[in-house]
């Protein structure tokens, strides 16, 4: 194995150009690809923070009397993914808006009737706060005789979340082609190398070298050509990440969320794909090429 | 002509053995026996077939009609994994000498053993000692281009032998050299055959088969001028 190994780093030293070019291509489609990862996690980190807060609002008619309003409440917690129901009386209602709008005081002195309505708050369990189970129970509640009004604010969030998902969608479309154009390019700048050596390659099978014995190294060559670009591009996107979180910082984004970048676990798993990547750059051009 | 002069069973057995390229016949119905430690030459005009007598016996081309014995293993029915296998029981050279051009003299040389994976220590001591038996051990370090066609020859003959070959192939070996370099070229190839190798050698160089007095088979046209009549065993 050692002997491979150095016979790998020799044919790399000797043939440095072409596999620099190779390298700076998985590099590249490597950064392409981790920089799609990278916004999907955190636009997931934000869309998830965005759902914790998720709650739907129903909004009593004027009308509805005290005691209807616990059977109203164990209706709805009867609802499917309803979590937590707390009643908001249009007093408490006041007093909140009040403490919420303290420097705008002025305005309620002069408001004379309270003409906010009796209110549920409803808290939804984790698993049901997708954008479509939030619309079904809205209806659902709004069924209700008694309910004027449901509200689920944020109804723009649902929008987003569709856009995300046609984003990740995208992404792995994107992804696949890149990782499909970098196996190209790795197979092409290993087929020139084969045919620049191929006199190398007939002397050794004349002098009874294997398949095995002069697909080793090149296999070796294709594995370190896919390790070197893997890191080269995740480095790059790092020193991206340091870059546009340092500008971040100091803006009103900042203040918003917290880019966060790949795991260790995602470094490393984009390591070992880029590594794949070279491997099987290599097996289909030798596949071709031996076969000939 | 007596067949079994010097070993005892025959290193190399032809029988019927015709090969084609397309419509073309290369060689027709050889039936010939080499003996164990036999140095025979094949000869002939160009296109004769003597390259593709080697080519078969090397394993390069498959025959397309008859059956080729080597050491008694039938080459007809060994998968292609083993070729490689039994390509190291057989040394090769060539006219052009077929050096990589990017490896130093020792390099070039070690391969084989390389490919035997055979321990670095002993690759050393063996390749240094082949060196200086065709007295190139003081260029272990140069690279092909930089020698001569004859120096370039005696590498190529100390790659052939350095494996330890039974058998030793060696088209036009003296094709592109002078009549000094091939002197010393076919001086080594006799040395090799005086030490147990059975040598053969496709050549038209008629001076150099008349210095060795060994057996000649003639090509013409493909088929053997004078045919062999081997000892053919059941």
């Amino acid at each position: 194995m050692i002997f491979f190994i150095k016979r790998a780093l020799l044919d790399i030293r000797d043939n440095r150009f072409m596999h620099l070019i190779a390298i700076i291509t998985i590099a590249l489609s490597v950064l392409i690809v981790s920089a799609f990862v990278l916004f999907f996690v955190n636009a997931s980190e934000i869309l998830n923070t965005w759902k914790q807060g998720v709650r739907v609002m129903a909004y009593l008619k004027p009308d509805v009397a005290d005691s209807q309003v616990l059977v109203i409440k164990q209706t709805i917690l009867g609802m499917p993914g309803v979590e937590d129901v707390v009643f908001i009386s249009r007093e408490e209602a006041l007093e909140l808006l009040k403490a919420d709008m303290k420097r705008q005081a002025s305005l309620f002195e002069n408001l004379g009737e309270n003409q906010l309505p009796d209110a549920f708050e409803i808290h939804m369990v984790a698993s049901a706060r997708s954008w479509g189970k939030v619309e079904i129970l809205a209806r659902e509640i709004e069924s209700v005789s008694q309910i004027e009004d449901v509200e689920y604010g944020q109804k723009w969030l649902g929008r987003f979340s569709s856009i995300f998902n046609l984003f990740r969608i995208t992404g792995f479309a994107m992804g696949a082609l890149f990782f499909l154009a970098a196996v190209f390019i790795v197979a092409n700048t290993i087929r020139l190398i084969l045919y620049s050596r191929r006199e190398e390659v007939e002397i050794m099978r004349l002098v009874g070298a294997s398949d095995g014995f002069i697909k080793a190294p090149l296999y070796i060559e294709g594995i370190i050509q896919g390790a070197f670009g893997g890191v080269l591009g995740v480095l790059t996107l790092f020193a991206a990440y340091l870059a546009i979180s340092a500008n971040m910082g100091e803006g009103i984004a900042g203040t918003f969320f917290q880019l966060k970048f790949l795991s260790f676990g995602a470094w490393f798993g984009i390591i070992i794909c880029s590594m794949f990547l070279g491997w099987l750059g290599c097996y289909l051009s030798l596949k071709q090429f031996l076969k000939a | 002509m007596t067949i079994h002069e010097k070993g005892s069973a025959p290193a190399i057995r032809m029988f019927h053995v015709h090969k084609r390229y397309g419509k073309r016949n290369a060689l027709v119905d050889i039936t010939l026996d080499i003996a164990s430690q036999e140095f025979v030459f094949v000869t002939g005009p160009s296109g004769a077939g003597k390259t593709t007598l080697l080519k078969l016996l090397h394993l390069v081309e498959p025959v397309s009609e008859g059956q080729i014995l080597i050491d008694g293993i039938n080459l007809s029915r060994i998968p292609s994994s083993r070729i490689p296998y039994l390509r190291r029981k057989i040394g090769i050279i060539f006219q052009d000498y077929k050096l990589i051009s990017t490896k130093n003299v020792f390099e070039n040389v070690a391969l084989v053993l390389e490919v035997m994976n055979v321990k670095r220590s002993q690759i050393k001591k063996k390749v240094s000692s082949v060196l200086r038996v065709v007295g190139m051990e003081d260029r272990m370090n140069s690279f092909p281009l930089s020698l001569s066609g004859g120096e370039q020859q005696r590498v190529a003959i100390a790659r052939a032998v350095v494996g330890d070959p039974k058998i030793i192939l060696a088209d036009e070996p003296t094709g592109s050299l002078d009549s000094d370099s091939a002197n010393v070229v076919m001086g080594l190839l006799k040395g090799f055959n005086e030490r147990g190798a059975t040598i053969v050698v496709a050549t038209h160089d008629h001076d150099i088969i008349r210095s060795t007095g060994a057996r000649t088979v003639n090509l013409l046209d493909g088929r053997l001028e004078e045919p062999v009549k081997a000892e053919v065993e059941a």
